[in-house]
């Protein structure tokens, strides 16, 4: 049994004394409440503002057309086998990343980063190539739902796999060899403790993995391309602003950022969740929620 | 939990095979078809005016954007972490937006605000070309980069605390030269860190940037877009080469993120 420390240490959680820095706050704040103005919410306030220029009715008409509704449909169910794979081989990664020891481990831990740093469209184009008409290991998925799912699966993998990790290196694991010594199998001790443990971590992965999945564009574009039966809202989103219906895009667009906004809700009340339950008692809960809705990590 | 030797195996064979077929065939991939015929056409493609206008306007994005987020970044995480404030929650909420909005609806969304009949198109009617020029594709690549300097600097600003703070400006120093003799070296490598994220998502964008740019040939596109049209064209000697140099960048990216990783825990 290898040996691994139990116990990091949590992150100090001190409270601010003095004011920093030179600025007034008052100024400071201003300027970052300008700046998130001007580069985010007034842009996002124009969609929902397009999305809705003919009224509800037309909103609902745009959002409830046959291609729009299909696009939805196909782009939430291909985001949710997505999240369930890489919520099984994400797990299993990041225990294999904590618990187990083989060569090369360092560099795997590197390259699950991969599709953070990696542009999509590049990606894109290799899983085209690599799983495309021409494949070297002739799988031919180009154009299908599945290259959608493949692709989904590509970009999203790293959010699972960190938001899993810490909490694996982090868990006692007394409470495992408890278990073991009063005679519970591996199953019964992933089962009743470690997964337990591992929910929080686990579940905003899946959520952050989840938006990502459902706005994902790039990577799709090439391998999955826009045939009427693979064409995910994002790609439909493009097509009708090229086709000169903003309304229409910026009523799908709407719908794409109610919910996103849902899923980061979701994402900061696992999180507060997750922190009372560890200090239970203690309601000393920092106004900023640390890291983990921080994406890549 | 100790893994029986068959269950280990077992595990190491689903998560390490996912793995490499997800990710590390895929990789090796880029460098073979690069390199299939040789490493003429490629270099060619890429040394083409379009190609080394899409890698200029590529690099001129993050010397804009970069800077910028950085210094926000900062800004911000210093107000959500040492000022209390009844703004914080929803910076704190805003900031994380565009993680989770999808790139398209980024670009559309900069599409109607500065487009025809936007808020601002009045800039348009000035002179000021926002839409299908640089400065459209700029803001694309603020708003997808945002957030990263700002996570990134907010944990280790809560981990330093305030002490070492407090006993400088005990000894008379001014707010200024305690950010940046105490603050701002203790924070140095969760910024940096941050700054890699921010350059690597912005060296990467596609979907923002495609729909503020229109991808005009030698004038508006960035690598990226270069790739797409590149393949669009049926030139995938182009395409893989220009995304062999991005694949280069994303893994100088890996490299300065473990890096960086390193002298942060240490």
């Amino acid at each position: 049994m290898e040996a691994h420390p139990a116990n990091l240490p949590a992150p100090s959680q001190h409270r601010a004394g003095i004011r920093l820095p030179g600025l007034g706050v008052g100024f400071g704040g201003g300027m970052v409440m300008l700046y998130l103005s001007l580069m985010v919410l007034l842009p996002l306030a124009a969609v929902a503002s397009e999305a809705f220029s003919l009224g509800l009715g037309h909103f609902w008409e745009q959002v409830t057309s046959p291609l729009a509704k299909k696009s939805l449909e196909l782009t939430v169910i291909c985001s949710l086998i997505v999240v369930v794979v890489n919520g099984f081989f994400g797990t299993i990664l990041a225990w294999l990343l904590v618990r187990d020891k083989f060569p090369g481990k360092s560099i795997i831990n590197a390259v699950i980063d991969l599709p953070f740093a990696l542009p999509t469209i590049v990606a894109s184009l290799i899983l085209l190539t690599l799983y495309g008409a021409d494949s070297p290991l002739g799988i031919d998925l180009a154009f299908t739902r599945t290259a959608i799912v493949v692709a989904l699966c590509f970009v999203t993998l790293p959010f699972v796999v960190r938001a899993v990790q810490p909490l694996l290196l982090e868990m006692d694991r007394e409470m495992e060899a408890a278990a073991a010594s009063l005679g519970a199998g591996n199953f019964t001790i992933f089962r009743r403790i470690i997964f337990p443990n591992l929910l929080p971590g686990l579940a905003a992965g899946v959520a952050l993995a989840f938006a990502r999945a459902l706005g994902e564009f790039g990577s799709v574009l090439l391998f999955a391309g826009g045939n009427p039966d693979t064409t995910v809202s994002s790609v439909f989103i493009r097509n009708q602003v090229e086709s000169g219906n903003e309304v229409g895009a910026a009523a799908v667009s709407v719908v794409l950022l109610a919910a996103s906004l849902l899923l980061l809700a979701s994402v900061s009340l696992i999180q507060r969740w997750a922190i009372r339950h560890d200090r239970g008692g203690t309601d000393f809960l920092p106004t900023v929620a640390p890291d983990a809705a921080g994406g890549p990590k | 939990m100790s893994a029986n030797p068959a269950s280990r195996w077992g595990l190491r064979f689903l998560g390490l095979g996912y793995l490499t077929m997800l990710l590390l065939i895929p990789l090796v991939m880029i460098f073979y078809k690069t390199f299939e015929e040789g490493i003429g056409p490629p270099l060619d493609a890429v040394t083409s005016p379009d190609g080394l206008h899409a890698l200029k306007l590529s690099l001129l994005m993050v010397v804009i954007a970069v800077p910028l987020n950085t210094v926000f970044g900062i800004g911000c995480a210093l107000l959500l972490v040492r000022h209390k404030s009844k703004l914080n929650p929803v910076i704190d909420a805003v900031i994380n937006l565009p993680f989770a909005v999808s790139p398209v609806v980024i670009g559309l969304s900069l599409y109607l605000l500065y487009g025809t009949g936007g808020w601002f198109a009045f800039l348009g009617e000035e002179g000021i070309k926002i839409l299908f020029s640089v400065p459209g594709m700029v803001l694309a690549s603020i708003f997808v980069s945002l957030p990263f300097v700002v996570r990134e600097t907010v944990p280790v600003l809560q981990e330093i605390g305030t002490d070492q703070e407090q006993a400088g400006q005990t000894l008379g120093a001014n707010a200024w030269q305690t950010f940046r003799k105490i603050t701002l070296p203790s924070i140095r490598w969760g910024v940096a860190y941050g700054v890699v994220l921010t350059t690597a998502r912005v060296l990467g964008e596609f979907g923002a940037v495609t729909i503020v740019s229109g991808s005009i040939n030698g004038e508006t596109q960035t690598l990226p877009l270069f790739v797409e049209k590149q393949y669009a064209n049926f030139n995938s000697t182009g395409a893989y080469g220009a995304s062999l140099v991005l694949a280069l960048l994303a893994l100088i990216t890996l490299f300065a993120m473990n890096l960086l990783k390193r002298k942060e825990d240490a």
